[in-house]
């Protein structure tokens, strides 16, 4: 059944329509995509949905290229003014390549942290014996429904007591560091990952571990060689909001961050609005600039969102 | 508690105006901008001297300066004010820690248990003696008598034990503004008592106008119209102590102000719940409303070629025996942390922040902010600012707004909500008392 | 070969089989080498410390700090206690209180109702392979990465009740943001686009996941396509549900980015977590206070994932 073109992920379910009387039966070989109606239908409402979708972030987008003066004067529904002076501005005030620097220290650390770890604790959550494990599951996804801030008090303090030798934070404690932000968006966000990837593990077989275990392999051998590849849809997806959130996270970055030249890239958009007067013009081309690499992220990853690809490779 | 603030707070008329010195102040700011070129390249870099120990006599070595703003101009102006102190303190270096304004703010509590920075941005009243209070910030009674700001000013630097906590630098005076141009062309003229303002406002309706501008989405705004009414119903001293949590805000006099306020509303700009003040300035700007109650900064919604256009006045009388010289104006200024690393050094800082150096400094690069040192060269100021200056100058009582007249939480928590309710419900007067003074009792517990 | 592929539809599709299965090959698997028992431990002891020590730990501090009257400033002895007095205070004294259950619990059904359901449907249509599903994927999707400053920009140009595009466009002049009884569901509007990019991302995963062999099973038996979907996918992906529930009702909970962007959570856009927030962020610091809100949403949350996770393990048995 699973012969080879459909181990390759081409498998067109939109073969199946409830028109056709008679079901396409050849698998193999070039497909054909007649242009029947229900898909006429179907890119119609994709696209009418997907224009819906983007239209508010357009306009956002097409302010961005327009002089504050200009809107002020003509409001925003005027057509005109166009200018690049907002990114310039934006990424000069607002500090931006120092600032990307910053959310690159920050992000980069604590999603791989996060990653591994849920997903060390996923696989034994989905792996090994029943009764244990819904307590730990419980554990990990309750630490997700507080508000952050609910927390704020206790770790501020605690942090404040905490030393760390100064080869990692000059200020010599863990409240103002670099660390202290990774350790805890890792431990915000360990919770829901696990809860994700322990439900996806599920999914896979046991007859895989069956082999491997067979075969005389460690359970960490089965964990990197067998689970992990075949999570990537998953894993593509947790990593592609990760770095969203955490790169978006300013809470916990201005909270635990006190020192103005550490502040990650989420905090320059703050600088670019006044005690009182705000460019919101100026708010959107620089929002855009902010947005971007976790924009490049996505289209990075979302390579691996392909079908069958992994599951198929294994039992063929 | 508040004993200081009713001792005295600013009377401004004894601050008298900046007689402008002009020519020596220019070459004062002449001399400084030049010296400052070299220490501009100099600073900026992470001079760890370490401070000397605290209390050294010059406080040679580092004065770390928090700052709360960054990226705008206000924030180059500060800049330009460290470099100009560095030239004339060589030996001190000034690093400075910039924050945007907002997350300063909210991060306060924390920041002043952590590792404050030695010298930092702060306003003046109620929030400030929160802080002393609490020692968390520290005493700087021996850099007053500070040349040029006046007692009145030193009295809202005033903590409640008597020693001085503050160093003043700019403020801004709320009060009536409307367009010059529009109130010629319909022959408006400022109201001077309460009735005259209802009749101009019915008349600016009759002419299509909407009479008062207004917005509350924000939540603080309308705190603008409750201060005023207040001072000028019942005077300015109940409205400190209501704000310092002594009376009962289900008095009378409280009621009176709602009813009064009640009255007012049908004037007022409709829907202000979902307004931003942004956009009721620009109603005004616009030409589609007549006046407008908020601070000097809506000056920013107008484009430049307009903001001649715009004047001011008082808020007017509503009991003759109370008159109208009480007004709100927050004065922004500087603190020093309580446990500075380098405490001689911030002291000069802060000696210097609040002279007519650091104001001219700011007046070199960008609109100068309204300085609380007499001394200060006035040439530079729009004409708005020059009349913020004279109004607060002819003011016997200055306030500082309430969310900085009050407990934090007891603003934030308590009066937003219930002053949007009154706002969507302006019938539910007494109601609404009774839950603000049951709360008021869960919060002042002091 | 074939053996095992046939197993395995059949395991998925069907919940009691899939449970004889794993249970005769788990009793093998206990036999663990003491290596692999170490290995096991460390894989779930070190991502349970973090959680305890940096989100447990707080948390129950947060719990015993609801007993007590306090603003941050100083140690332990500085701490005023009082018992139940904030639970009373917050039921009877504090008027946004009541206003917010009632927003969350109107969140829940809005979320459950429409965004979710929408996320998962434009997630089977990506699935689908069809050309330019990448770029469906991304718009979609893109809502869901931009900042909050962004967000609240654009629905600010929308529904600004002077400048906004919606009054513009409707003739109208009603005040989205500003009246109480429009102003939650314009908010859920602006929350289910982002949302539901979210469902999308989370579900797309998961159908991507699902053996191809199953739909080329209901294929070749003429299954059409709702039926394929809703007969064999959809049971497949059972645990793939179970999360999107999840994450459906804890966000709702959770509520708080565009309330808070909006207005700070106030006049018709209370909910418990923008309530939380104000008391304890900022200067207000009734920490306190504060506590005994997040308390109550702590218990609200853990009633819910008490009753998801025992459904989960009867369904699982």
């Amino acid at each position: 059944m699973t012969t080879g073109p459909l181990a390759t992920g081409s498998a067109d379910p939109g073969t199946l329509t409830r028109s056709a009387g008679q079901v396409v039966t050849e698998p193999a070989g070039p497909r054909r995509h007649p242009l029947r109606w229900p898909r006429v239908a179907l890119h119609a409402f994709l696209l009418v949905m997907a224009i819906g979708w983007l239209l508010p972030l357009l306009w956002g987008a097409f302010n961005s290229f327009r002089n504050y003066d200009y809107t002020a004067a003509n409001g925003y529904f005027s057509f005109g003014g166009f200018t690049l002076d907002n990114y310039a501005d934006a990424w000069q005030r607002g500090e931006f390549g120092e600032k990307f620097l910053n959310s690159l220290y920050i992000t980069v650390p604590a999603v791989l942290l996060t990653l591994f770890l849920s997903a060390c604790a996923a696989f034994v959550v989905a792996r090994f014996s029943f009764r244990t494990n819904l307590i730990l599951l419980g554990v990990f996804v309750a630490a997700n429904l507080l508000p952050p801030q609910a927390l704020l008090i206790p770790i501020y303090k605690a942090f404040n007591e905490i030393p760390l030798p100064t080869w990692l934070n000059s200020d010599g404690e863990l409240l103002n560091s670099y660390l202290g932000l990774i350790l805890v968006n890792t431990a915000f966000q360990i919770g829901f990952c696990t809860l994700v990837l322990s439900n996806y593990m599920k999914t896979l077989p046991h007859e895989i571990y069956e082999s491997a275990a067979v075969d005389g392999a460690s359970v960490l051998r089965q964990f990197f060689q067998l689970t992990l590849p075949l999570c990537r849809p998953p894993l593509a997806a947790l990593a592609t909001l990760q770095v969203t959130w955490i790169y978006n996270e300013f809470f916990w970055a201005t909270a635990l961050l006190t020192d103005g030249d550490k502040f990650p890239i989420t905090s320059s958009l703050n600088n670019l609005r006044g005690q009182f007067f705000t460019d919101y013009n100026l708010l959107s081309a620089g929002s855009i600039v902010v947005a971007l690499p976790t924009l490049i992220v996505f289209f990075v990853l979302q390579r691996q969102f392909v079908a069958g690809l992994t599951l198929g490779s294994t039992k063929g | 508690m508040q004993d200081t603030n009713s001792a005295g707070s600013p009377a401004p008329a004894q601050v008298g105006f900046p007689v402008p010195r002009r020519t020596l102040l220019r070459a004062a700011a002449a001399l400084g901008t030049v010296m400052a070129a070299p220490a501009l390249a100099a600073c900026g870099g992470d001079e760890d001297d370490g401070g000397g120990g605290s209390g050294s006599g010059d406080g040679a070595g580092q004065v770390t300066f928090g700052s709360n703003e960054t990226g705008t101009t206000f924030a180059k102006q500060r800049q330009a004010a460290v470099a100009d102190f560095q030239s004339k303190n060589p030996g001190i270096t000034v690093k400075l820690n910039e924050v945007d304004h907002n997350t300063f703010q909210e991060q306060i509590n924390n920041y002043l248990q952590g590792n404050p920075d030695d010298v930092f941005s702060w306003f003046a009243g109620y929030r400030m003696q929160f802080f002393a209070r609490r020692e968390l910030i520290g005493d700087v009674s021996d850099v007053w008598p500070i040349d040029g700001v006046n007692d009145s000013f030193k009295a809202a630097s005033t903590g409640e034990d008597g020693k001085q906590y503050f160093v003043p630098q700019s403020y801004y005076p709320w009060a009536v503004f409307y367009r010059k141009s529009v109130w010629q062309d319909r022959g408006y003229t400022p109201p001077k008592t309460l009735d005259e303002m209802v009749t101009l406002a019915d008349k600016m309706k009759g002419d299509g106008l909407t009479p008062i501008a207004f917005a509350d989405k924000d939540g603080w705004p309308a705190m603008g119209t409750f201060d005023i009414l207040n001072m000028r119903i019942n005077g300015y001293q109940f409205h400190i102590d209501l704000m310092a949590g002594k009376g009962s805000w289900e008095s009378a006099e409280v009621k009176k102000v709602f009813t009064t306020w009640q009255q007012l509303l049908p004037v007022h700009q409709k829907d202000p719940l979902g307004r931003t003040w942004q956009e009721a300035a620009q109603t005004l700007q616009q030409k589609k409303a007549g006046m407008y109650l908020l601070g000097t900064f809506l000056i920013d919604q107008f484009p430049q070629n307009e903001r001649e256009d715009v004047d001011l006045f008082n808020f007017p009388v509503v009991d003759p025996a109370v008159g109208q010289d009480a007004i709100d104006a927050p004065i922004d200024g500087f603190c020093m942390s309580a446990k500075p690393k380098n405490e001689a050094g911030a002291k000069k800082l802060l000696k210097y922040l609040a002279s007519p150096d650091a104001s001219a400094q700011a007046s070199s690069i960008g609109e100068p902010f309204i300085s609380s040192n007499s001394k200060s060269d006035t040439s530079k100021y729009t004409t708005l600012q020059k009349k913020s200056a004279e109004l607060v100058g002819s003011a016997k009582n200055i306030a500082q707004f309430l969310d900085r007249d009050t407990r934090p939480d007891f603003a934030s928590t308590v009066i937003i909500p219930a002053f949007q309710e009154f706002i969507k419900n302006p019938n539910g007067i007494d109601a609404l008392l009774k839950s603000i003074e049951s709360q008021k009792k869960t919060i002042f517990v002091d | 070969m074939s053996a095992i592929t046939s197993a395995s539809p059949s395991d998925q599709g069907a919940a009691p089989a899939a449970a004889k299965a794993p249970r005769t090959s788990r009793r093998r698997t206990r036999r663990l080498t003491g290596a692999d028992r170490t290995v096991v431990t460390l894989m779930v002891g070190v991502p349970l410390l973090f959680v305890l020590i940096l989100v447990w730990l707080p948390a129950l501090a947060s719990v015993a700090l609801s007993f007590s009257r306090w603003e941050g400033f100083g140690g332990l002895d500085a701490i005023d206690w009082i018992g139940l007095d904030n639970y009373r205070n917050i039921a009877t004294n504090y008027p946004p209180f009541w206003p917010a259950m009632w927003h969350n619990l109107i969140w829940v059904v809005f979320l459950f109702l429409i965004p979710t359901p929408l996320g998962m449907f434009l997630a089977v249509l990506c699935d689908k392979e069809l050309r330019g599903s990448r770029f469906y994927q991304t718009a979609f999707y893109l809502p869901v990465i931009l900042s909050l400053a962004l967000t609240g920009f654009i629905w600010q140009l929308i529904y600004s009740r002077d400048q906004g595009l919606l009054n513009a466009v409707l003739g109208t002049s009603v005040d989205w943001y500003g009246d109480p009884k429009v102003n939650l569901w314009a908010v859920l509007v602006a929350t289910s686009w982002k949302h539901t990019g979210y469902i999308m991302l989370i579900y797309l995963a998961g159908l991507k996941a699902v053996d191809p062999g199953l739909r080329e099973a209901a294929r070749v038996d003429g299954a059409s396509e709702p039926r394929t979907y809703f007969s064999v996918i959809f049971p497949v992906m059972r645990p793939i549900n179970l999360i999107v529930l999840v994450i459906t009702v804890i966000e709702s909970l959770r509520a708080f980015d565009i309330v808070w962007i909006v207005n700070k959570g106030r006049n018709g856009l209370e909910v418990i977590a923008a309530l939380v927030v104000q008391n304890i962020v900022g200067e207000a610091s009734r920490v306190g206070f504060g506590s005994a809100l997040a308390t109550i949403m702590l218990l609200i949350s853990t009633v819910y994932v008490v009753v998801h996770l025992r459904a989960t393990m009867r369904g699982d048995r």
